[in-house]
């Protein structure tokens, strides 16, 4: 064969001037009407916990005997600690002890995003470093996942009633209680990610390059996990709001004093044919968000999952 | 031939979705398949090749309309047939056969199933009619043991069985049309002589016309009667096979024959008594497998392989798929343990040496594989990539990154792109910054695993040349692993050819390849597609 002729070279270094365009997941995610919409809604829910203060609230803990068991926009009293009696317009109405519904409900977001948001970021934390672990140290894969199995096979919210009932109920408990369901869960997802990319050329030439086991955990194959774990997280938040609503609901999550969704439905319960908003108005905030975050993450998949991505 | 072609595209377009790198996948396409005639569509890959197939036989999908031009089957415009019309024309009247059998197969129903699926949907045969046909048409594939054929599922033929299956699923209806997309690419050199053969002589004595779409130069100058070559979309050369292959008018179809290698080992002078690099004593890689009940299964991958590689020269390993060839190069990377045999690099055996001794001499062995898409990490730079190695070895980043840009320029891209991720870059560029990445270890063996072998073959002439430049500039030893006879013929000094594990011969390519010794290195030569052709020679 002779050798390429100088013009074949002159076409060649035209071809590396003109590069491949193709358009980045993220690109292509913030374009997809389901992150729109499923983002806009949950940053207006993230908006209204910070700035629930200055939206009209009272303090959520506060009752009136006088105020009890208003209808939604009915107007009434209220006294603050200092002893003062305000007038006030309860939006939503009132519960059975005169505390105001809206405040309380806009209080309970901030507990629902916390306990959703820390949950996934939990869960995910440990799920990657055992999964990463089980799937590129062999030796250590049969203890490690026969473990998760044994986690898996009791039902998550048992565990978590479970956890709660031994310490004593707070927001940490009950974090902790909904993440240690959700690890064996992402530890499996982690762990079969690895399997597979573990087996790509690109780790094999990082290993004839010498390069050291954790840097080919951490620099090759954690980066290529990421989209399907992004997914993944924003479904264990959504499950952990609605964990946390179903334990307060239970009387087995945070206590009674403190402002949280499942425990307004729980305490609107008993009178809930005579009046429904006490599990109506927080029941609705509950389905937006937990709908909300589905949303994103569906639309998340679509775009960054290339198996996904290869369909449409 | 008779004067009434079975099809007949005229200045067929189709469009591309917007926002691509050009506006149609075909543009104005003319051509015509006669009864009994063989047109060969060649083209390299985004040529359009694949889309006009679909065309013809109406399986475009929605984001690649037909905006002008029309497609004729025996004078009916399969362009404007409606779904159930194009419903009865498949298999009826044109059929198709596909690259990769076993997905053009149900892997859960058996064969004769699916060949039945056809009849039952077209004819009014009775059961037993349609069980005697598809018997006949099982034998008439030269298959053997047909009535153990018929009652099998795809998973337990062989690659070449499945393929019979699936060209006997296209012609059990007599079809006058047959469009073959790359019937055989996917398939061993020596099975693709025969699925070839089948091809040829079930369309003589049918006298079906075809259309075979294929990037091979091989398989046309076996196969074709008419060629008609596709660049972009556009057609640039149509003509007899011989006036296209031996006297191209074209430019670009020149350039394309002109780099398919040629069968004749290149004959160039080495040096007996260069320094050994690389040598391997009785290597032997054993797969266990192990299960709580039944029986040890134990596969050899491979099997007492002994070869040596000198400084400065190519040494080639050809087989077929399954033959051990890749397991001798991940043994010789040891990115797999061999399970006996030595190693020996410079003075030191590797073969069984212990994670922390290996690591200093794992630099003086590097490695380029096949798939130019999966060997780089999408997530990193270029420019990472390249000077991942030499950091590991405690050089600093900023002297790695002046050798990255040294070696891009020494491979000929632009050292600018450093920064850019690796799916902006075509194939072959891709495959240009593994080398330079393999390069960047300094080392004394480069090992090519297939390292051509997904590349069109224009953009393997010149990645082919840039490891010629690169051996002969570097001095390097290069271990070539490779199926393709003609790509082996044109790069190595010593051949060893290997089937099921084992060296069945092994010595200088020119006496391997001018006069084979062992039965099957002769089987694979005849098997070569166009050997009769001298390509590369314009």
């Amino acid at each position: 064969m002779e050798t390429p002729s100088s013009a074949q070279f002159e076409a060649l270094s035209v071809e590396s001037a003109a590069v491949v365009r193709q358009e980045s997941g993220w690109r292509r995610a913030r374009r997809s009407w389901s992150v729109r919409i499923g983002g806009c809604a949950l940053l207006l829910i993230l908006a209204i916990a910070v700035a629930a203060p200055w939206l009209g609230t009272v303090d959520p803990t506060l009752f009136d005997a006088g105020s009890r068991d208003l209808r939604p926009g009915a107007s009434g009293e209220i006294t603050t600690l200092e002893g003062e009696t305000v007038s006030h317009t309860f939006v939503m109405g009132s519960d059975s002890l005169g505390r105001d519904i809206y405040s309380r409900v806009l209080y309970g977001t901030r507990v629902s995003l916390v306990v959703g948001i820390s949950t996934a970021l939990l869960s995910l934390a440990i799920g990657i470093a055992c999964g990463l672990a089980s799937g590129y140290l062999r030796w250590l894969d049969g203890i490690l996942m026969r473990f998760m199995d044994g986690i898996m096979a009791i039902p998550a919210i048992l565990i978590a009633i479970a956890l709660v009932a031994l310490w004593k109920g707070s927001l940490l408990t009950v974090i902790v209680a909904i993440t240690i369901p959700e690890i064996p869960r992402v530890t499996r997802l982690v762990r079969s990610l690895v399997l597979t990319i573990r087996e790509e050329p690109y780790v094999e030439a990082a290993i004839s390059l010498g390069t050291p086991a954790w840097k080919i955990m951490f620099a090759h194959i954690l980066p290529n996990c990421i989209a399907p774990l992004l997914v993944q997280g924003t479904f264990i938040c959504a499950l952990g709001i609605l964990i946390e609503a179903i334990l307060s609901f239970l009387g087995v999550g945070l206590p009674t004093d403190i402002p949280t969704w499942g425990n307004i439905m729980a305490e609107g319960r008993i009178h809930f044919n005579e009046y429904p908003h006490n599990i109506f108005f927080p029941g609705v905030f509950l389905a937006i968000t937990v709908l909300a975050v589905n949303i994103l993450g569906d639309g998340l998949r679509d775009t960054l999952d290339p198996k996904m991505a290869k369909r449409v | 031939m008779s004067s009434e072609p079975v099809l007949e595209v005229r200045d067929l377009t189709i469009a591309l979705p917007p926002g691509g790198d050009r506006a149609t996948a075909a543009q104005g396409v003319s051509f015509t398949v006669g009864r009994g005639e063989i047109v060969c569509l060649v083209g390299e890959s985004g040529s359009g090749k694949s889309v006009i197939a679909q065309g013809v036989m109406g399986l475009l999908p929605k984001n690649l309309p037909v905006t002008a031009g029309t497609i004729l089957l025996q004078a009916e415009d399969i362009t404007r047939a409606g779904a159930r019309r194009l419903r009865e024309l498949r298999t009826t009247r044109m059929s198709m056969i596909f690259q990769e059998p076993m997905t053009a197969l149900n892997p859960v129903m058996t064969c004769g199933e699916q060949i039945d699926e056809v009849l039952r949907f077209h004819t009014e045969m009775s059961l037993n009619e349609r069980k005697k046909k598809i018997l006949d048409v099982v034998r008439e594939v030269s298959l053997p043991d047909p009535g153990r054929m018929v009652a099998s599922y795809p998973h337990q033929l062989s690659g070449g069985q499945r393929q019979r299956i699936v060209i006997a699923i296209a012609l059990v209806l007599d079809p006058v049309l047959l469009i073959a997309d790359e019937p055989t690419t996917a398939l061993d050199v020596t099975t693709q002589a025969q699925i070839l053969n089948l091809i040829l002589e079930l369309q003589k004595r049918h006298k079906t016309g075809v259309l075979f779409i294929t990037h091979d130069f091989g398989v046309v100058a076996e196969i074709a009667h008419r060629v008609a070559v596709l660049r972009l979309g556009k057609l640039v050369e149509l003509g007899a096979k011989h006036a296209v292959l031996q006297q191209p008018v074209h430019d670009y179809t020149k350039m394309l024959i002109g780099s398919v290698p040629t069968l004749h080992p290149h004959g160039r002078a080495f040096d007996a008594a260069a320094p050994m690099v690389l040598e391997t004593r009785a290597l032997e890689k054993t797969y266990v497998d192990r299960s709580w009940f039944g029986k040890r299964r134990e596969v050899r991958a491979a099997t007492d392989v002994t070869l040596q590689i000198r400084r400065g020269q190519t040494l080639g390993i050809v087989g077929e798929s399954g033959s051990g060839k890749s397991t001798v190069a991940r043994c010789i990377v040891r990115l797999i343990d061999p399970s006996a045999g030595e190693i020996r690099l410079g003075g030191e055996d590797i073969a069984s040496m212990s994670a922390a001794r290996l690591r200093p001499l794992r630099k003086r062995v590097q490695i380029v594989f096949q798939d130019p898409y999966r060997s780089l990490n999408p997530r990193r730079t270029v420019g990472e990539a390249i000077i991942e190695g030499p950091v590991n070895y405690g050089l600093p980043r900023g002297e790695a990154l002046q050798r990255a840009r040294r070696l891009m320029e020494f491979v000929r891209m632009d050292p600018g792109v450093l920064d850019r991720y690796p799916h902006q870059f075509s194939g072959g560029q891709r495959q240009r910054i593994c080398i330079a990445r393999a390069l960047a270890m300094e080392p004394e063996l480069l090992i090519a695993d297939e390292a051509v072998s997904a590349l069109d073959v224009s953009v393997q002439a010149q990645v082919l040349a840039l490891l010629e430049e690169i051996r002969e500039r570097l001095n390097l030893a290069m271990l070539f692993i490779t199926h393709d006879l003609r790509v082996a013929s044109q790069v190595c000094d010593h051949v060893a050819v290997m089937s099921k594990g084992v060296v069945v011969e092994y010595g200088p390519a020119k006496d391997v390849f001018g006069s084979p010794s062992h039965e099957y290195t002769r089987a694979l030569f005849a098997a070569a597609p166009g050997r009769g052709f001298a390509f590369g020679s314009t």
